[in-house]
């Protein structure tokens, strides 16, 4: 099916999925490459958060995460960027 | 998923010893582990992961699990990491802080992370770990999968065909609303004063107020559409998870109101993605975006959220926030 939106808006920051089949992950492997916003979303506030005797993951350096919330995406943080104005410049 | 273990293991345990010659050999050389994901040991996933090039270009490679006093290896259902060797110097904490502020070596990283765990999913359910999760060595990420062996062998199995599916609504950009309008002219406005002729300054005005009141209607069916939207595609989803909203120059001019990720079973992909289509077409003014399928990062850690920092505890120790089973 095509997606809901499909041409809508000419946004080629968020180019949508659409070429979905039914059936597996293997068969629906998006052919498009993914947003970059969409996949740091989950890149960097998803996935499994494994402590304990690693060197270090990004969960665990803040610094990083405030800078990237500057300049990518508000990082897993669910009261940052309410204001419906405050995209970065 | 069968579980063909046992004619797997002989094979297993060679290449674990290959692997750990390796791992031993880069950690002289200055390297570190990178970890992609966690997956069953028994995946087909060999030959798929010998094609693959993984961050920093590094050869991909599974580890299996292992304690440091090897207990993890009787264990069934056994689990591996799928990893990569990569260099120290671009992986260590002072070079990550210094590299997550260039955006296009994150763009690298994270794609390469993604493509990994994108071929592993196609294989078996997958746990992706969170980017950027680096260990001194093999030892040391081995001991830290078997030590948390019962919770990724209990999620591995809730997300067993699954996918991840992303829902966006986002308003129109400002000025896209009123198309019909008139663009607002480049000189500044005229106030119109009271009394005076209808004239361009006034005509400006009125125009203004018309786009504005029309964007009001816009913004005005937002919360009523993310209810919609929440509810119907919650009903064919196992668990949501509400991400914050996309508020960045990567995000592009669209105000995204709702970002939200569903795990979605297999079997209910179609009639999610209809019922989310369905309400879509209740909003034309609003767009509605589906990215998917995702593996399933955004579902990797348990929705009750154990401490990340605990082994085995208990899962249920305390809510994660926005994270609801659906």
């Amino acid at each position: 099916m095509s997606a809901p939106h499909a041409g809508r808006y000419d946004d080629r920051h968020d180019l949508p999925y659409d070429g979905g089949h039914p059936g597996g992950y293997e068969d629906r492997l998006p052919e498009r490459q993914v947003a970059l916003v969409d996949l740091l979303d989950r890149l960097l506030s998803g996935g499994v958060v494994l402590a304990g005797d690693l060197v270090l993951s990004v969960a665990g350096i803040d610094l990083v995460r405030v800078s990237l919330r500057a300049l990518v995406v508000s990082v897993g943080d669910e009261t940052a960027g309410q204001d419906s104005e405050g995209r970065p410049a | 998923m069968t579980h063909p273990e046992e004619h797997a293991e002989r094979a297993e345990q060679d290449d674990r010893v290959a692997q750990d010659d390796r791992v031993a050999h880069d950690r002289s050389a200055g390297h570190v582990v990178y970890v992609y994901a966690v997956v069953e040991a028994a995946a087909p996933l060999r030959d798929r992961l010998a094609a693959l090039r993984g961050v920093a270009e590094a050869r991909v490679e599974l580890l299996s699990e292992t304690g440091g006093d090897g207990d993890g290896s009787g264990r069934p259902g056994r689990l591996a990491l799928v990893v990569s060797s990569v260099p120290r110097a671009d992986f260590d904490e002072a070079a990550l802080t210094r590299n997550f502020e260039d955006l296009a070596w994150l763009e690298r990283v994270a794609r390469a992370h993604h493509d990994v765990v994108g071929a592993v999913a196609a294989r078996g359910t997958v746990l992706p770990l969170r980017m950027a999760t680096v260990y001194e060595d093999g030892d040391r990420a081995g001991r830290a999968l078997s030590e948390r062996h019962e919770t990724f062998a209990r999620r591995l199995a809730a997300l067993r065909a699954h996918a991840e599916y992303g829902v966006k609504l986002s308003l129109p950009p400002a000025g896209a609303v009123s198309r019909t309008a008139p663009a607002a002219p480049t000189d500044s406005a005229v106030p119109g004063g009271e009394g005076r002729p209808a004239g361009p300054g006034r005509a400006y005005l009125h125009r203004r107020r018309a786009q504005r009141q029309a964007r009001e209607a816009v913004h005005a069916q937002a919360g009523p559409a993310a209810a919609a939207l929440s509810e119907a595609a919650a009903r064919h989803a196992s668990e949501h998870v509400r991400h914050a909203p996309q508020r960045s120059p990567l995000s592009g001019p669209s105000q995204n109101v709702l970002n939200a990720s569903y795990l979605v079973p297999d079997a209910r992909a179609d009639a999610f993605r209809a019922a989310v289509a369905r309400v879509a077409e209740r909003f034309p003014d609003l767009r509605v975006e589906v990215t998917g399928p995702w593996a399933p990062y955004s579902f990797a850690m348990p929705p009750s959220g154990p401490d990340p920092a605990a082994g085995d505890g208990p899962d249920e120790a305390g809510p994660a926030p926005a994270r609801e089973a659906s």
